[in-house]
């Protein structure tokens, strides 16, 4: 009897045969953003006007998003029709031939709207390989109503030393207001998207025309000690592991009186169902330092990108088309107000009298937007582009590790010094097993 | 004839198990051991070649190399030790003769139905976090600087996490050998005149220590592979302070897409583990045997 | 009891046992609490009374189905568990009714072949996969998840096993009793305890895997933890419905196990007791 019920169960559990896609399932990788969220939930306008078009998402958080689709597309698992990637990946990718071109947009694409710093992040020889969905540069946002009873004015372009003194005046420990909150949680894409604009700011470089790290030099010292000593009188509680959302939150709560962060986060500062603050927050460029041209040059985008691997790309480049283009925008705005409307990719959306009537945010971060240039981010000469990141594959584990090191500063168990000494014995041994170092 | 047949028949019976084991361990093994002497990034496929040693010496000398292990080995007799002792006091407790024994076992072991990523982010985002957690609330409650746990004590809350999560296995297994002993003897030691403490000295702990065994055992295996929890809430640092020898290479194997390093991580991982393995069955071995 | 125990120890050692049981509980309640507030009460403090409101598992539920992961989890849980009993129970029976020499030494390897750090083998097995077309199959995971539970599935009923007398055995075999008599009749009805702990322990452990579920899957196959992995820390506030969300991969396995923590204790001793 008990066999009879065990090889019952066993052929049962043999029968579980995996359903296959029918010919036009498109299957999409993104990340759990808002926007992308949205996204997912308006999918059925889109199926309604492709009735042959079937979608299934995978939604998961960036960085587990990450590992998965590089392992698919390395490995060539071809799970993905579609896959989100940052600006990032995309040059890297495309030059291993992982992506393919997106030539069958549509004529009604209009491909010359899309802002050209974005633009030229995502194409290689002039061919475009992933197609923007949202972007984002960085700026400072700030309490109005804290600066004025501190008696501070946000000058039209601050430089570092006016946000020191800033972050002191409007730091009030004895009601949990920090002066300033800034990234401190280890990661290439967290502290080190910042930390690196940062250094940028300061003329600094991650590496010099030979692929030497730079760690050694002045200018990271100067920046990093700025760092921690800013975050240690300024700080809010418990920085080193804080990051882009751990900041919003307190922003939101109304315990900063500075963020300088992705300009992304205007649009949730400023929402007043979320944000405590939403009416007293103030926009400015990122801060540059004292005989110093450079704002940082951070830029960042969201994009869809067809794998190499994908048998069906015609449907994959209709769903991109769609989900990237001026109707989409449109679309959103109709449903959830424009205030919501992925931003940071298309010049006409800075030219809608409504969105600039509704979003406060709308012209300091197309002023971000265009300040940034992610072919010369630095002051000095460099071999790489990428303004808060190194466009090379190996710069996910270096920034890890070396936002690991940096992280440590900020809480308190490391030295700027020492930080800076194990950055650069890292930096040189990952630059050399790479072959960059001869 | 009839003991030919046994053993025949017992062969054949383990056979399945032993051959789906072998080849589960063989094949990813062999693969491995393959890759750990290539030079193989994924994100550079076009310059793959051999490597001979070369991965091992990267890998060793990495910086976070001799503090990982040391931090695995704090981990793993951590989370031991907070379980093994936490454990027989609870056990001891449910033993009594307490109302609602049944809803108090109940809540002492839901911990171990929690997936590791969730109990990770409940305790990293409603509990430890400095902010909003209730360690800040009560700290505050008393006027006290809240504790920014995982920037102080890094691997300390990695290993109250995970505690947490095996204090119920722990918990369980040494209740089930806490009933098992004789009530006689028991009372017969109360006769005796012994008191609580005596009781527990010479007769409790040594009727544990099987249990014991088996728990330190069991979880080990377990502990050395942990990782998630990390991710999730330190992500190895600040600085190395909370990276151990799975997560160097997580971070080496999938942040840095570096499969040779990480196959050659991989092996070392599993050499290691088996050291710690040998010698922790010369001192199990021998208790099981009793 | 056969111990005589006064009311006021009673009441003593009970206080004790409820207020360290109610710690350890503490995070998955408050979890389970924090799922029914709104975000900004899931920020604003501590507080153990909820405005009630269920917005976060309808929102939720719209960001993401949970049936299907929910009913993966099932399938993937309960046809690894009988996947791997199936083969581990002549396995564990053959060892502690016809022990060698060497049966110890074949346990604790089988134990060790756990020890292979998962993100190290994680590509061979993609690779693997991929050339099997098991990538987002449930029938890969389900081979997947049999593999890796199945050393502490024969450990358990190995050390369950060997506790029963082999003296009964012996005079069912001296009534002339097959061998198939012998399993149906004699062994089965002794072991049912030990192998309904084992399934349930399983089912838990297979349940609650959260690397080769995520990694090897998309949509098809895609369990709870995957369904976790998506709300785990997007952009804004996310506490009460990551609550929710959590509240609804937990509560399909806490249930069963708090139904059926008699019968997972009873087995649940891996040789522990003599």
């Amino acid at each position: 009897m008990t066999l009879k019920t065990f090889l019952l169960g066993a052929c049962s559990a043999l029968a579980f045969v995996a359903t296959t896609a029918s010919a036009e399932t498109l299957t999409i990788a993104t990340v759990n953003n808002g926007d992308m969220v949205r996204m997912q939930g308006l999918t059925s306008e889109f199926t309604k006007a492709n009735p042959d078009i079937e979608v299934n998402w995978v939604t998961l958080e960036e960085n587990v998003l990450r590992e998965r689709v590089t392992t698919d597309i390395a490995a060539n698992g071809g799970q993905y029709d579609i896959v989100t990637i940052g600006n990032y990946e995309v040059p890297i990718w495309a030059k291993q031939q992982w992506l393919l071109p997106l030539e069958g947009l549509g004529d009604k694409y209009d491909m010359d709207d899309l802002l050209p710093a974005i633009r030229g992040g995502l194409s290689v020889e002039g061919k475009l390989y992933a197609a923007p969905f949202y972007g984002e540069s960085a700026m400072i946002m700030y309490r109005k109503d804290l600066f004025e009873k501190a008696g501070l004015k946000m000058p039209e372009s601050p430089t570092w030393e006016f946000i020191a003194d800033a972050a002191k005046k409007t730091t009030d420990r004895a009601n949990d207001i920090s002066g300033i909150c800034l990234r401190g949680k280890a990661g290439w894409g967290e502290n080190m998207a910042f930390v690196s604009a940062l250094n940028n700011s300061f003329g600094g470089r991650w590496f010099d025309e030979n692929w030497k790290p730079q760690f050694d030099q002045p200018e990271w010292k100067a920046s990093l000690q700025f760092y921690a000593d800013l975050m240690k009188e300024a700080g809010p509680q418990g920085a080193s592991s804080n990051g882009f959302n751990e900041n919003l939150t307190l922003f939101q709560q109304g315990k900063c009186g500075m963020w300088i962060d992705a300009t992304v986060a205007a649009s949730f500062v400023s929402n007043p169902k979320d944000s405590k603050v939403a009416d007293k927050v103030g926009y400015a460029i990122f801060p540059s330092k004292e005989g110093v041209s450079n704002h940082g040059n951070w830029l960042w985008s969201w994009n869809l990108a067809v794998p190499a691997s994908s048998k069906k790309a015609e449907a994959a480049q209709k769903f991109i088309s769609w989900a990237t283009s001026k109707e989409y925008t449109q679309l959103v705005a109709s449903k959830e107000g424009w205030a919501n409307v992925p931003p940071g990719t298309r010049t006409s959306l800075y030219n809608t009298e409504d969105y600039k009537k509704e979003a406060a945010f709308a012209a300091p971060t197309l002023a971000a937007m265009q300040a940034a240039d992610i072919t010369k981010p630095t002051v000095k000469p460099v071999p790489y582009t990428g303004g808060q990141f190194v466009a090379i594959p190996e710069f996910q584990a270096l920034g890890t590790t070396v936002g690991q090191l940096f992280s440590a500063v900020i809480a308190g168990q490391s030295t700027v010094d020492d930080a800076l000494a194990a950055a650069q014995a890292t930096a040189t041994r990952d630059m050399t097993r790479a072959g960059y170092i001869k | 004839m009839a003991t030919q047949n046994t053993r025949t028949l017992a062969r054949l019976m383990m056979a399945p198990s032993v051959v789906v084991l072998l080849i589960w361990m063989a094949v990813p093994l062999a693969m491995t051991l393959y890759y750990s002497f290539q030079n193989y990034n994924l994100l550079t496929p076009m310059n793959v070649s051999f490597a001979g040693f070369f991965n091992y010496q990267y890998f060793y000398t990495d910086p976070a190399f001799f503090q990982s292990i040391w931090n695995t080995l704090v981990l793993v007799l951590g989370v031991l030790a907070i379980t093994v002792i936490g454990g027989t006091a609870i056990a001891l407790l449910i033993d009594q003769p307490i109302f609602g024994q049944g809803i108090v076992r109940i809540l002492v072991i839901s911990p171990f139905f929690v997936m590791p990523p969730v109990a990770a982010l409940i305790w990293k985002n409603m509990i430890m976090h400095p902010g909003y957690g209730v360690f800040a609330d009560i700290a505050k409650f008393f006027g006290a600087q809240p504790v920014d746990w995982f920037a102080q004590y890094p691997l300390f809350s990695v290993i109250i996490i995970v505690a947490w999560q095996w204090l119920p296995f722990a918990t369980l297994i040494l209740l089930t050998a806490l009933q098992s002993l004789d009530s006689e003897q028991k009372e017969a030691a109360e006769m005796d005149g012994a008191n609580f403490f005596n009781r527990f000295i010479y007769l409790t702990i040594p009727h544990l220590s099987r249990a014991v065994t088996v728990v330190i055992l069991i979880q080990t295996i377990f502990l050395l592979g942990i990782y998630a929890e990390i991710l999730v809430t330190t992500n190895g640092g600040p600085g190395y302070a909370s990276t151990n020898l799975t997560f160097l290479i997580y971070r080496t194997a999938r942040l840095g897409y570096d499969v040779g390093g990480g196959a050659a991580g991989g092996i070392i991982a599993v050499v290691l583990a088996n050291i710690v393995a040998i010698f922790l069955m010369r001192a199990v071995g021998k208790n099981l045997d009793k | 009891m056969a111990r005589k125990v006064t009311t006021g120890a009673r009441i003593g050692w009970s206080i004790a046992a409820w207020v360290v049981a109610l710690l350890i509980f503490f995070p998955i309640l408050y979890a389970v609490i924090t799922s029914l507030k709104t975000e900004q009460e899931a920020i604003a403090g501590f507080s153990l009374i909820p405005s009630g409101t269920f917005e976060n598992y309808v929102t939720v539920q719209t960001q993401r189905d949970y049936f299907k992961p929910f009913m993966n989890s099932v399938i993937l849980s309960v046809g690894s568990t009988i996947l791997a009993l199936i083969i581990a129970i002549p396995s564990a029976w053959a060892m502690a009714f016809a022990p060698t020499k060497r049966t110890k030494d074949i346990l604790m390897w089988m134990l060790s072949t756990k020890m292979m750090p998962s993100v190290a083998v994680l590509l061979p097995i993609f690779i693997i996969f991929r050339t099997f077309g098991l990538l987002d199959s449930r029938v890969g995971l389900t081979i997947m998840l049999t593999l890796i539970n199945l050393p502490i599935v024969i450990w358990m009923l190995y050390t369950y096993f060997r506790e029963i007398p082999g003296e009964i055995l012996e005079a069912a075999r001296m009534d002339g009793a097959s061998l198939w008599k012998e399993i149906v009749y004699v062994l089965t009805p002794m072991a049912v305890p030990g192998i309904a702990s084992t399934l349930l322990l399983n089912i838990i452990l297979a349940w609650n895997e959260a690397f080769w579920t995520i990694q090897l899957t998309t949509t098809n196959a895609a369990p709870l933890t995957a369904f976790i992995a998506s709300f785990s820390s997007p952009q804004g506030l996310f506490w009460a419905k990551l609550s929710a969300a959590s509240t609804m991969a937990i509560a399909p396995i806490l249930i069963l196990g708090w139904f059926s923590q008699k019968q997972l204790v009873r087995g649940l001793t891996f040789g522990a007791v003599k």
